[in-house]
Order: structure tokens, then C-alpha cells, then sequence
């Protein structure tokens, strides 16, 4: 055990030949730095846009969604990302942070993407998220729901499913629920 | 037994300089007190684990730590013998410490029952060494990963070794990892094959083999007719109706060969289990535990493989540390920096470093986002940064990491003012 220990004194004397060691300081945490990568390597496009609140603190930020086409053209959407230090070994923890009438967002802002969960891999990376998550709002997915009226609805009748999207982004109410308004 | 003549062997080695001892090596009760005051953390009390516990305690470690999230299974009794009939449904962790603190007196486990990313650096930094019985690569790269981020230059009890034991079949490793010093476990993942996952697609329009049919009951089938129902491995009825569904697919495919024990080995996805092999991996595994600690005799560097399909085979060889190892290879350099300079000129330099010819990079401390070049909104706050000097930003010896779109690794630094 002292051996070891002394191998290692010996290897951190060679590095810090002209001194200047100091106390311990804080290290860039894996989390972080892969989260600077996958931020630098994003493709957001002209419908995304992410603001965060403290910019120091990188794990945490918004995700706003603007769908410029399909039923939710008009909307804006936002979405709290939460990176824990676990990451890229945990995946990011995603929620709605506006009441919505979607298949896959249950009206607790849970989303139903398979990537964020049982599907999450940690080559995958943020980008790869918020693509999925644009593609929640070009094609609901009927068939892997959330909020389970919402895709019977998009299932059996969906120019009705339209015409209840539209009401709710307005504010309106869809079978006694009401809707927060997210219109532009 | 007397608890003078369970240990007369023990301390006998641990008493006399032997031949392969190194030179300053000091044997006698000092040696037997650390043997015996050193903490160690067993992950995992499952087959590896219960030989592990077993054997500490036999070598007269009397401070160990277990932890396991996992619940004790009927078909663990076979080779998990700190486990009985009675204690199925109980955490391992918990049965397996009493089991053993009961048969030998003296030795102290503490259980903990959960994940091991449920604990921190300071639980960990308790420790003097870690040894593992996992079945899965993901706890281990994440043990290794933390334990790597632990070591801190200037505390060298802070490198905590790491004996990691597996086995698959009649096959098994042992190495010692050192944190930092020597190849770690990411460094050595390419050695290990993944299991080829069949796509999805296959599994859903052609099937090709037997397996292809039971993994299609099970996935598609079943989310298909039972959604409500979630599916439960140990379930008979369970495996049963997935048996059923894959054996007409098969028909319809005129594919033979789907059976009850191949639909249970196939979703429960069943690696056998040879009681020997742990036994063999785990006295490997535990003897460089003993080793380390006490120092009486030279530890295994750093990898020693066994095959046991055919007779016995044993090789040991000291596998290299990837510099570009993700995680460590990507220790942080010492740079020497002019306090004055701006970050915006310092960016620039790090471009005409030879090793690093950073042309875009983006970079932060823990603390603070120095430069950030994409999305918007962080480019735009910390462009004024730029204009700052760097003893404005960051502290004498303290860290930045910088990543480029260029490269896929990204660089440590420690900054040292000249």
C-alpha cells in the first residue's frame, strides 16, 4: 500500500517540478465537460432555443420548442433539462414545464421519449435528445402514450385530435382539462 | 477453533520477510495491525461476492463493507451458499453480512443496500481498497471512472486500488487497477465484446433464428397484446405465454429449435454460472486484496485471465494504459500561463500549441463557464470574458477543460501562473 502511495507522490513531484501545487482545487467534473461538448456540437436550427438561467451551471438550462410545421405549428414549448453528475450514464432528465394536451407529455410534464429512458446509451448525446424531442411534436406517437385519452383521441379521430390541439395550445379545455395557453 | 490458532498461519506470513517481499518491507504486528484496522468495500454479494466476503474474513480483515441493490432469487442458491432457502426475497447485502460476521468472530460488515451510484466520493474515500464481483460493465466503469476523479496529487491515500474480478461461464479475469498509475477499466473495454444485439427490425419482419422468435414474443408480442401486464422474468405464466407465442412464430417461419429453457435463457438473458469459477476468480481477486494491504508479497500486474472450457489455462499480463483513455487518459496537464494575458489571447495561443492546436475551443472551470461558443445565449454571455485576464477568471493552479469540435478528446489543464 505505501508503495503504491509512494508511486504516485513520485509521479505528482515529477509533474509539479517548479511547485506552485496549492490546495485542492475543484476539477471539471465528466458530467460537465461532456455537456460543454455536446452544447458546442448542437444543431438547433431557427425552431430551438435554450436559455439558462445561471450560465455558469451548464447541467441545468430550458429547451423552447417552436414547431414551425404539423399539428403543433404555433406553439411554444418549454422544457427543463436537469444533466445529473451521472451523466452520460444517466441520461437527462427532461420535463414539460407547461400543462399540454400530448400523447407522449402527461399533464405532469413527463415525457414519454425511449431515448430518455430504457433506450438512453451514453454515446448518445444532447443533440440526440432534443431532436427526439422535436420529433414528439411533428409526429405524436399514438402507439407508446403518456397521457392515454389524448392518443385514443389521435388514434380513432384525428382531425378531432387537431382540432383538441389547437384548443389547448389556445387555452381552451379538452373533456373538463384545461389547457395552458402556449400560443406564440 | 481458538482465535489464536485460526490466525497462527495468517500472522506466520505476515511475521517473516519471504523471498519475494520487497526490501523495506516490515513484517510483525504492525503489518498484522493494518491487515487488520484496513477498511475494504466488497461491490456486489452476489456469485463472486459471497467467496469474496468469505475469503476477507478468513484472511483476517475485520473492517469490510458490502454493498449490493439486489434481492436474493431461488436460482442463487446453488452457488451463493451465505444464502438459504428462508432468505429468498431478502437483500443480499444484508443476509450475506450477517452470515458471514456470524460463522467468523470478530469481523465487522456493514451492508448497504442500493446502487453503488447512490454513494459519493466521500463514502468511497473511507476505503483503502475496493474490490468488485459485478456483472454488468456499466457498474464498473462508473466505479472506475469515480475512482479515477477521487485521486488528488496531493493526498496519495486518496488513490484507492481497485481489484475487479469477473466470470462468464468456465471463463474469468482478475486485475488490479491503480487509479491513475496503471490502465483502467476503460482502457481495457475493447476487450470485451459486447453481446450483438439484434436489430430491432429483424426481430419484427424476418426472423432468422430461434432466439429471433422468442425476442420478438417478448418485445413486440407482448407490448402488442399484454401491455397492461408488465412482463416479470420469474413469472411461470409469464415465460410460459412468451414460450407459446415464440414457438407459433417460429412455425410461421418453419424455424426450429424454440424451447421453454431457451425462451428463459434468451429474456432473463442467463450468462451460466459455474460455482468454480467464481471460486477460482475470487481467491485470485482476494489474495491481491491481502497483498496490497499488508504489502508481504508482490501484487498481480495487472490482468490475469483463466479458461477453464478446456482443462485449465491461466495467463498473466500486464495490460497498457490507452493515452487517449476517456477517462484516464485525460488527467489534467500542468500549463504555465501569464496571469495578465487575456482569455481571448490565451484562446488564441492554445491554437499555436503544437499538442493541442485548439482552433474553436470552449472551456470552463467547476465553477464558471470561461468561453462558450455555441448556443447563443452562452456565447453572448461569456464573450465579455474574452477581454478579461485569466487571473480575473480562474486561480493560481486551478483546472480548466477545453473541448474542441475538432478533436473527440478534450484537454485538462492546470493552470499555473508564471
Amino acid at each position: 500500500m505505501l508503495k503504491i502511495w509512494s508511486m504516485k507522490q513520485q509521479q505528482a513531484q515529477a509533474e509539479n517540478a517548479e511547485g506552485a501545487a496549492g490546495k485542492k482545487k475543484k476539477k471539471v467534473t465528466a458530467a460537465q465537460l461532456r455537456v460543454q461538448r455536446d452544447l458546442q456540437e448542437l444543431t438547433l436550427g431557427n425552431t430551438m432555443k435554450m436559455t439558462f438561467p445561471n450560465p455558469d451551471d451548464i447541467l441545468n438550462f430550458t429547451l423552447t420548442i417552436e414547431p414551425d410545421e404539423g399539428m403543433y405549428k404555433g406553439g411554444v414549448f418549454n422544457f427543463s433539462f436537469a444533466v445529473n453528475q451521472n451523466f452520460p450514464h444517466d441520461p437527462p432528465k427532461v420535463k414539460c414545464t407547461q400543462k399540454i394536451y400530448h400523447p407522449n407529455i402527461d399533464l405532469d410534464g413527463n415525457v414519454c421519449l425511449n431515448i430518455l429512458r430504457e433506450d438512453w446509451k451514453p454515446v448518445l448525446n444532447l443533440n440526440a435528445v432534443i431532436v427526439g424531442m422535436q420529433f414528439l411534436f411533428l409526429e405524436p406517437n399514438a402507439s407508446d402514450p403518456l397521457n392515454k385519452d389524448a392518443a385514443d383521441d389521435l388514434r380513432t379521430n384525428r382531425e378531432g385530435f387537431k382540432r383538441n390541439v389547437r384548443s389547448s395550445m389556445a387555452g381552451g379545455s379538452v373533456r373538463g382539462v384545461s389547457f395552458e395557453r402556449v400560443l406564440r | 477453533m481458538s482465535q489464536q490458532g485460526r490466525w497462527k498461519h495468517l500472522y506466520k506470513v505476515m511475521s517473516k520477510p519471504g523471498p519475494y517481499c520487497d526490501d523495506d518491507w516490515v513484517p510483525g504486528s504492525d503489518t498484522i495491525d493494518t491487515l487488520e484496522s484496513s477498511k475494504i468495500l466488497v461491490i456486489g454479494a452476489g456469485g463472486l461476492g459471497c467467496e469474496i466476503l468469505k475469503n476477507l474474513a478468513l484472511s483476517g480483515f475485520k473492517d469490510i463493507h458490502v454493498i449490493d441493490m439486489d434481492t436474493i432469487d431461488i436460482s442463487n442458491l446453488n452457488r451463493q451458499f451465505l444464502f438459504r432457502q428462508a432468505d429468498i426475497g431478502k437483500p443480499k447485502a444484508e443476509v450475506a453480512a450477517a452470515f458471514v460476521e456470524k460463522r467468523v468472530k470478530g469481523v465487522k460488515i456493514t451492508p448497504f443496500v442500493g446502487k453503488i451510484q447512490d454513494k459519493d466520493e466521500d463514502y468511497y474515500m473511507q476505503f483503502k481498497i475496493i474490490i468488485c464481483g459485478l456483472d454488468s460493465i456499466e457498474a464498473r466503469r462508473w466505479i472506475n471512472a469515480t475512482l479515477i476523479g477521487m485521486v488528488d496529487p496531493e493526498n496519495p491515500e486518496s488513490l484507492k486500488p481497485l481489484i475487479d474480478g469477473g466470470t462468464e461461464g468456465f471463463k474469468g479475469q482478475a486485475r488490479v487497477i491503480l487509479p491513475t498509475l496503471s490502465s483502467c477499466i476503460e482502457c481495457q473495454l475493447d476487450m470485451h465484446a459486447p453481446r450483438p444485439a439484434v436489430p430491432l427490425c429483424t426481430i419484427a419482419t424476418i426472423p432468422r433464428q430461434p432466439q429471433h422468435c422468442i425476442e420478438w414474443a417478448h418485445q413486440i408480442a407482448w407490448q402488442d397484446k399484454r401491455k397492461d401486464d408488465t412482463f416479470d422474468s420469474d413469472d411461470m405464466e409469464h415465460i410460459s405465454w412468451v414460450y407459446h407465442a415464440a414457438l407459433e412464430r417460429a412455425q410461421q417461419f418453419h424455424i426450429h429449435g424454440v424451447t421453454f429453457q431457451m425462451t428463459q435463457g434468451v429474456v432473463k438473458n442467463i450468462i451460466p454460472a459455474i460455482a468454480s469459477t467464481n471460486a477460482v476468480i475470487a481467491a485470485s481477486t482476494t489474495s491481491e486484496v491481502l497483498k496490497i494491504a499488508t504489502g508481504c508479497n508482490p501484487y498481480l500486474e495487472n490482468y490475469m485471465m483463466y479458461a477453464g472450457e478446456e482443462g485449465v489455462y491461466t495467463y498473466t499480463f500486464e495490460a497498457e494504459k490507452k493515452p487517449d483513455c476517456p477517462v484516464c487518459g485525460n488527467l489534467a496537464r500542468k500549463m504555465d500561463v501569464d496571469p495578465d494575458m487575456t482569455l481571448g489571447d490565451f484562446i488564441e495561443s492554445l491554437g499555436e500549441r503544437a499538442e493541442a492546436q485548439l482552433k474553436k475551443p470552449s472551456m470552463r472551470t467547476e465553477e464558471k463557464t470561461l468561453y462558450q461558443r455555441f448556443p447563443p445565449q452562452l456565447e453572448e454571455h461569456t464573450r465579455p470574458n474574452l477581454r478579461l485576464k485569466l487571473r480575473e477568471l480562474v486561480e493560481n493552479g486551478e483546472e480548466i477543460a477545453v473541448s474542441d469540435p475538432a478533436y473527440t478528446i478534450d484537454f485538462r489543464y492546470r493552470l499555473v501562473f508564471k
